[in-house]
């Protein structure tokens, strides 16, 4: 998952402003529970993802992570005991005791490995839509800690990206079957750590942090995408806000699973779905 | 005046190491001095050059003693970022040393670090990019970049912000005989015409001896020899033999002195000493395709037994075989054209050529990581590919857990079971993803891209050893290098490629005798005459003898 520059409002907007509206629609996906609101926020981020030109790597990252979301789904219910509806008893297991499966725990699993995909869907489309080199220039002024932090997190997904498939080719290369694909990514994350010190090492011999105050005449002016998507993150926000203060998502999961449709919570779904979407609508002045 | 680099009594040990890695070393660089670092894998080398830029201690912790200045800034005092404004540092691995999306914005983070102006960014942008002859590069994403472009992009930002101090660790590893002697151009300029003062790390030192004012030689972490180029080579011959270079090599084993700092300066030796070896050169050269010449008797037993090889592998079936292979990328660049290429079981053969000349991808596609666009590739068994990385060939947390224990111990790498294949040295890591790949069914070919980068001579002597036992056995080894010294100890056949197709695909001897970048240094003191320093010596021996 490598950013590209592509002609979309997304790509056009500064980064700053792009990685915080992409980081807000994951927090949005983090505060509401309720089936139609994820449903309707993962929709909204592979129409945004369409609308940025990134469509399939944002589906490819959520092929990839359905096996992630398949486990969150299959956990929860072996590890949780409330619930009336028992649909199934398995008995007493080694470690978990007495086993029944309920189905409020089953569906409550469902919900978030539904979350789980829309905050996946929504870093995926961070990570082909906002230039991390503009990233890593924006956080440059804020603290050298965070900074380099924020650095690493978006220099680490290249490097990650590369190392695997590096690894990957030398598996083919061995006599007999290559060794699966969990234990490269293993490998992977292993090597993480030691790949990160690299990378910063590199970061502080360039002088990153060195100077807190930004480059004479760098500034840029503020350009109709940035005021838009900064518009629409702070809708969002509201929204989001206001729904979650005002409790107008009237969902339960427990002792009995309750997720019933009002017309506030149509109003919100659509004024979020609106908000995210609205800026893409817009297509002047985004070519490179 | 300050001194470029200042080190007093400076210890260090790594966390949780048993030695240190640095044992009580003074050093005093002057500003304008042009200063090579020599030692063999694991003598200091690197951590010297990591101290002077600040990561060590800062970055790396452990235990440090004693006072390092670089520029004028106690690394004590100042964080390696800030130390950034006044040393640019390289280090050896160019695929964690570029950060950036784009060439462009490489180039420029350390200068928009600096705090400096929009224009005083693109001009230093520009001109950084001009001396290492990356402009056509500045818009390519970095990910799309090959290893030897990532290292001159990785250097370019070292030196953009034109820094008082270069520390330069391996800088030429992935860099063909071309791009290795421009950079040395450019660090020369550099160095003269800026007074940039500039230390270098080096395992090649031929290519580098020539522009140095002085040597440092480490051993242990300790310094072993600090003195002018002709003094440590003087020091090198009874002390360091494995450091000498190989003209220097060759002037000591003919026993001829004083030693060359350069080959100009060797020929020049030769020449004042009435040597006129430039004449000798066509007939002692080796050629298969010369017959007549090559049976002559002047031959020595090496390159007869290496010709009558070539003869025996030219009549046997191939191991591998290319014909008319094409490789086009959608909507990219041609990579590969028409190439028509067989080897032979046994046969040993080294791919050289220019930075994206398709060597890498020549053995990718050999191995079938990537299929051709057109031709065929007929294999005669399994081809086994050693990557530029052997790192990638070890996903488990023991060495011990790679392979069975017979396996290990056939490949000298039991007593190493229970470490972490990471913790392994260069060489060690050579051995073990070697040992894994030709694990299984035996292959009927094994390549190696690039395998002797950051080896110290010790462990190419022992890459060719293991090398030349494969080959016995009968398995064809294909190795795409930039090292000529390397090629011409290991290799019977070179192929030489150019945009994609070999342009010269002859006995190593033919290859490597007579070119301009793609030589020897025996050979271009000798005129092509020998490749190697033992041949050579033999022939100025005889030659003395005769005179």
């Amino acid at each position: 998952m490598i950013y590209e520059r592509r002609a979309s409002p997304l790509h056009a907007t500064r980064a700053a402003v792009a990685s915080a509206w992409c980081v807000l629609l994951a927090g949005v996906a983090l505060s509401f529970e309720h089936p139609l609101v994820l449903s309707a926020l993962l929709a909204t981020v592979v129409v945004a993802a369409a609308g940025a030109g990134v469509a399939r790597r944002v589906l490819l990252a959520l092929g990839l992570s359905l096996p992630f979301a398949v486990v969150i789904a299959l956990i929860n219910p072996l590890v949780m005991r409330d619930g009336l509806t028992v649909i199934a008893r398995l008995g007493t297991v080694p470690a978990l005791g007495q086993l029944d499966i309920t189905a409020e725990a089953t569906a409550y699993g469902g919900v978030l490995a539904l979350r789980a995909a829309v905050v996946i869907a929504c870093f995926a489309l961070h990570s082909a839509a906002v230039d991390p080199d503009d990233l890593l220039r924006a956080f440059r002024r804020v603290s050298f800690r965070s900074a380099l932090t924020a650095a690493l997190a978006t220099r680490m997904i290249p490097v990650l990206t590369r190392d695997a498939r590096r690894l990957h080719d030398a598996q083919r290369c061995l006599a007999g079957e290559p060794a699966p694909r969990r234990a490269v990514v293993r490998a992977v994350a292993a090597g993480a750590l030691d790949r990160a010190v690299d990378v910063a090492a590199t970061l502080e011999v360039r002088g990153y942090g060195a100077a807190r105050r930004a480059p004479r005449g760098g500034g840029r002016p503020w350009s109709r995408h940035d005021l838009a998507f900064g518009a629409s993150a702070i809708a969002l926000a509201l929204v989001g806000l206001v729904a979650y203060v005002g409790d107008w998502e009237a969902f339960a999961a427990y002792p009995a699973f309750s997720a019933p449709v009002d017309a506030r919570l149509v109003v919100v779904t659509g004024a979020l779905a609106l908000c995210a979407l609205l800026p893409f609508a817009d297509r002047r002045g985004i070519g490179r | 005046m300050t001194a470029a680099l200042l080190l007093e009594r400076v210890t260090y040990r790594y966390p949780g190491a048993a030695a240190p890695a640095l044992r009580d070393v003074d050093l005093r660089v002057a500003p304008g001095e042009f200063l090579v670092l020599a030692g063999d894998s694991g003598s200091g080398k690197s951590t010297l050059l990591r101290a002077a830029s600040g990561l060590v201690p800062h970055f790396h912790g452990g235990e440090f003693t004693g006072r390092l200045e670089s520029g004028g800034l106690d690394t004590r005092m100042h964080e390696p970022a800030q130390i950034a404004a006044v040393a640019g540092a390289l280090f050896q691995d160019p695929e964690t040393q570029v950060v950036m999306g784009t060439v462009r914005a490489e180039l420029a983070f350390p200068l928009e670090n600096r705090g400096l102006g929009a224009a005083a960014v693109a001009r230093g942008v520009e001109e950084a990019a001009l001396a290492l002859g990356i402009a056509p590069l500045l818009d390519r994403s970095t990910h799309e970049l090959s290893g030897g472009e990532l290292q001159r992009v990785a250097l370019g930002a070292a030196l953009a912000g034109r820094p008082r101090l270069a520390l330069l660790d391996e800088p030429t590893s992935q860099l063909d005989p071309v791009a290795g002697d421009e950079l040395l151009g450019v660090l020369r300029r550099l160095n003269e015409e800026w007074g940039t003062a500039v230390i270098l790390a080096e395992h090649r030192l031929e290519r580098c001896l020539s522009a140095a004012d002085r040597v440092v030689a480490l051993r242990d972490g300790a310094v072993a020899c600090d003195a002018d180029p002709r003094g440590f080579l003087d020091w090198a011959a009874q002390r360091a033999p494995e450091l000498q270079t190989p003209g220097a090599r060759l002037f000591s084993l003919a026993g001829r002195r004083p030693l060359p700092v350069s080959v100009k300066d060797a020929r020049r030796t030769l020449a004042v000493q009435a040597a006129r070896f430039d004449g000798v050169a066509p007939e002692l050269a080796f050629g298969a395709g010369s017959s007549p010449a090559a049976d002559d008797g002047s031959l020595d037993r090496t390159h007869r037994r290496g010709l009558a090889r070539l003869r025996r592998t030219a009549r046997a079936p191939a191991a591998l075989a290319f014909s008319s292979v094409w490789l086009e990328h959608k909507g990219g660049a041609t990579v590969l054209r028409a190439v028509d290429l067989a080897v032979a079981p046994g046969e040993r053969v080294v791919l050289m050529g220019r930075n994206g000349a398709g060597k890498s991808t020549l053995l990718r596609v050999a191995a079938g990581l990537t299929a051709p666009t057109r031709g065929k590739v007929v294999r005669g068994g399994r081809v086994a590919l050693l990557l530029q990385n052997p790192g990638d060939y070890a996903l488990r947390d023991r060495v011990g857990d790679e392979l069975p224990a017979d396996v290990l111990a056939a490949a000298g790498l039991a007593p190493l079971a229970d470490r972490h294949p990471r913790d392994l040295s260069g060489g060690e890591r050579q051995r073990l993803a070697l040992a894994i790949v030709l694990h299984g069914e035996r292959p009927a070919v094994v390549c190696l891209d690039e395998p002797t980068r950051g080896m110290d001579r010790r462990q190419k002597d022992a890459l060719v050893a293991l090398l030349d036992g494969l080959a016995h056995e009968g398995t064809a080894v294909i190795v795409a290098t930039h090292d000529a010294e390397f090629a011409a100890a290991f290799a019977a056949r070179t192929v030489l490629l150019g945009d994609g197709r070999p342009v010269a695909d002859a006995p190593t001897a033919d290859v490597l005798a007579g070119g301009w970048y793609f030589a020897t240094q025996t050979a271009r003191i000798l005129g092509g005459a020998a490749l190697l320093p033992e041949d050579g010596a033999a022939l100025l021996r005889r030659e003395a003898v005769v005179a």
